[in-house]
């Protein structure tokens, strides 16, 4: 499903409601007869149980039951906010904060603490949940026998006769039972209609009345008898009160939380800090972000005016300006950036539905999810990475009689990973399967004409060949990985975020697909440079070093463009040409040598201006299309800039050496 | 035509959560964040259906209903619950007050889904 994760939003909205649910509690503290805060702080609690039993939190939900029920008690008056109940409200808010921030982290003995000295405080076991014994007046009590039976089609009608049950078990104590004699033989079962009764016997201290009106909404439909237990089948010893501590007996039918541990454990004042946070909707950030970026062109274009003055005060406003306008961006930059958790959690169920669709055993291991990436980036890489994920699965991993057979462990494993490489974050996917199966990619790509028969490649260009548009060598198509429509969408989704893909691949070792993302969309550290005279932003995280052309090369190897770098050989492109500019050239030509992934490729350039804060605009659809450039910039001077696409030139650069190998 | 529906809860996770269910299934989902707003957006347009959570800031789903069936247009429209509570009370209060039915927290996406394709059709 697309869009944010509910889980996601419910963090968020949680953590809102328990920063509203801390101040209402300090101000009560304060006016513990005021009303406001008090509804506030109901209300706080009342949105988390309700919706965090929703999105799965139901430890947190059933946890902050027990709070919200005591709050409702002093709204109604029967319960003083007294400090001391403050004071447990503040414990047991941070703990509802663990219990959905961090539920593997939370403290079982610290909630129970809680709430022992919860029910001490409210003076009874109204507070504990009802599973625990709620012992109510113990003159009034009577037993019934309640059996009910729904209409067939009330579950299509969204009745769950799961709450009607919870909801008798709310009135006292219930023993259930189902009745199944009405289940038809599993050749006739419809799984759509309700075939079983239930029969419950009720000791309750509520009236007749009550029980019937738990069915209230489904009572046109449904068969229901309600009759008294005769005394005599309860021994007529008095039942002495169960201490709250005591488990009752859980029927089978239904699981509830286990009873909480006898001991109350003090608690140990783990304070958490106020939870602080506001949500704003996206586009605000963008907005912001749009600001931020005009800013900073704005500052490239005084700089560039007073870059001649003399005066040193204007220099010095302008270099503190500056000073502020990176600061603005950084912290921007950081409003935008969330962990990358979010995104590989939503990877645990693909793996787990995908192993069983494909009959196969993966375990799904990952590090780095705190690893920060822009907003925009992480809900753009999820399709990329759903694909990648399952080629690993469906192609990747060997089938276990397969893996055992080449002496592997059967279960197979994918492991994703994030960490930070200097102002780009690297994503991993990994699997111990078959790995590339490089003779079917080469005789693919030889039959597809994507290279010349025999031509000499390296693994990391041949994997390369994988992103091309129809390519697959699955040599069964199937539902999970479907007809080559993979990769290439992959592979542009990636150029589109200014990425880069690399692939390694071992036979029988596994494969490992590594993506380089930067940490932002909107603005990037870029080297200008000069050809003729238009200028161009080279991304400075693919910049390697700058060089002069040695006149000889012009001499000596006129059509060989290659440059001896410390003992290695690089290609390189002289710009000029690839542009096709006609302005003569400088008489001394730089080249900047940059990279993607480990190809290298030598870029001739008129001159370089030095380093340039980029503020990127993307292109418009007209030019969306034209090759090698990835995006344009204003310059401080209001003149255009365009954003060489490393990727591509350097795939550009290569092509052109291997077109020579192949002569 | 898309039926309409207004989704009326404080939690935003939770509008978000019916939003995605039902806007999926093809139903159109206007939100509203409390009885008060939900008057506004409902005197304002037409739905076929509302779904409201009980307990909000500012108007709660009780008086909401009652508002709601004063008004010509909205005697006849399906009101339903969606709320943690499920004291009897408060269900013989919205069933008095004319709600439609019930459906207690948390319910599975599946089960929203067939409810309001029981009541109002696909």
């Amino acid at each position: 499903m697309t869009g944010a994760d509910p889980g996601q939003v419910f963090r968020e909205e949680a953590a809102e409601l328990l920063a509203d649910l801390e101040s209402a509690l300090l101000h009560l503290e304060q006016n513990p007869t005021d009303r406001e805060p008090l509804d506030t702080a109901f209300r706080a609690l009342h949105t988390i149980k309700g919706s965090g039993s929703m999105f799965g939190f139901e430890a947190a939900a059933s946890f902050t039951h027990h709070l919200e029920s005591a709050f409702d008690r002093m709204r109604k008056g029967e319960l003083a906010a007294t400090t001391a109940m403050i004071g447990i409200a503040l414990a047991a808010k941070d703990h509802i904060r663990i219990l959905i921030d961090d539920p593997a982290s939370a403290d079982t003995a610290v909630g129970d603490g809680i709430l022992a000295r919860l029910a001490d405080q409210s003076g009874s076991a109204a507070v504990s949940a009802p599973l625990h014994g709620e012992r109510d007046d113990e003159e009034s009590r009577a037993t019934w026998r309640v059996r009910f039976r729904l209409a067939p089609d009330a579950l299509e009608r969204g009745t769950n006769p799961l709450l009607l049950l919870d909801e008798l078990r709310g009135l006292g104590e219930a023993e259930i039972v189902a009745l199944t004699d009405d289940v038809p033989p599993l050749e006739e079962l419809d799984p759509t209609r309700c075939h079983i009764g239930w029969e419950l016997i009720l000791t309750t201290s509520h009236p007749r009345s009550t029980i019937e009106d738990v069915f209230i909404f489904v009572i046109d439909e449904t068969e229901l008898t309600i009759e008294p237990v005769s005394a005599t089948s309860e021994p007529g010893v008095e039942q002495e009160p169960v201490p709250a501590e005591m488990p009752v007996p859980v029927p089978a039918m239904v699981a509830g939380p286990a009873a909480p541990k006898a001991e109350p454990v003090p608690e140990k004042g783990r304070a958490q800090p106020a939870a602080n946070s506001i949500r704003v909707p996206a586009e605000r950030l963008d907005d912001l972000m749009d600001q931020v970026g005009e800013l900073v062109i704005a500052h490239a274009r005084l700089k560039q005016l007073i870059a001649d003055s003399v005066d040193l005060q204007i220099k010095s406003v302008t270099e503190e300006i500056e000073r502020l306008s990176n600061g603005l961006r950084d912290i921007t930059m950081g409003i935008r950036m969330v962990p990358v958790d979010s995104l590989f959690g939503r990877f645990r169920r693909l793996v787990r539905d995908l192993s069983q669709e494909l009959g196969k055993d993966v375990l799904l291991t990952m590090s780095g999810e705190e690893t920060e990436l822009d907003k925009t980036m992480i809900e753009r890489l999820n399709d990329p990475l759903v694909h990648i994920i399952r080629n690993s699965l469906d192609h990747g991993l060997e089938p276990a009689a397969e893996r055992v057979a080449a002496g592997k462990a059967p279960q197979g494993r994918i492991h994703l990973s994030a960490r930070h490489a200097g102002t780009r974050v690297l994503m991993t996917i990994r699997d111990d399967g078959r790995g590339l199966d490089r003779e079917r990619i080469r005789a693919k790509a030889e039959e597809q004409e994507l290279i010349p028969p025999g031509a000499k490649l390296s693994d990391a260009e041949l994997f390369q060949l994988i992103f091309h548009p129809g390519f697959s060598t699955a040599r069964a198509l199937t539902s999970v990985s479907g007809r080559g429509i993979g990769m290439d969408v992959v592979k542009r989704t990636i150029d589109g975020l200014r990425g880069t893909i690399e692939v390694s691949s071992l036979p029988g070792g596994g494969t490992e697909i590594t993506l380089g993302l930067p940490l932002t969309l909107a603005i990037i550290d870029g080297l200008l440079v000069r050809v003729g005279q238009g200028r161009y932003v080279i991304p400075l995280f693919a910049v390697e070093e700058c060089v002069e052309l040695p006149a000889d090369v012009e001499r000596r190897h006129a059509n060989r463009n290659f440059l001896n770098i410390r003992g290695a050989l690089v290609p390189f492109l002289r710009l000029r040409d690839s542009f096709a500019v006609r302005h003569p050239p400088d008489p001394y030509q730089k080249i900047v040598i940059i990279s993607s992934g480990d190809k290298r490729v030598g870029l001739v350039v008129d001159q370089v201006l030095g380093d340039h804060q980029t503020v990127i605009k993307s292109m418009s659809k007209l030019h969306a299309d034209v090759a090698n450039f990835s995006g344009a910039t204003i310059l401080g001077d209001g003149s255009v800039a365009l954003i060489l696409d490393i990727a591509q030139i350097v795939a550009a650069g290569q092509t052109q050496e291997l077109r020579r190998e192949a002569c | 035509m898309a039926k309409t529906i207004l989704a009326v809860d404080d939690s935003a996770s939770m509008r978000q959560m019916v939003k995605l269910t039902l806007s999926t299934a093809g139903y159109q989902v206007v939100e509203a964040a409390d009885g008060r707003e939900a008057l506004a957006k409902a005197k304002s347009g037409v739905f076929n259906m509302v779904l409201t959570d009980l307990n909000m800031p500012n108007m709660d789903g009780l008086t909401l209903i009652r508002e709601l069936r004063t008004l010509a247009s909205y005697r006849g429209i399906p009101i339903v619950f969606l709320t943690t509570e499920s004291g009897t009370d408060k269900k013989a209060e919205a069933k008095a007050a004319g709600a439609t039915a019930w459906i207690v927290k948390p319910f599975q996406q599946d089960q929203l889904l067939g409810l309001v394709r029981k009541i109002i059709g696909a």
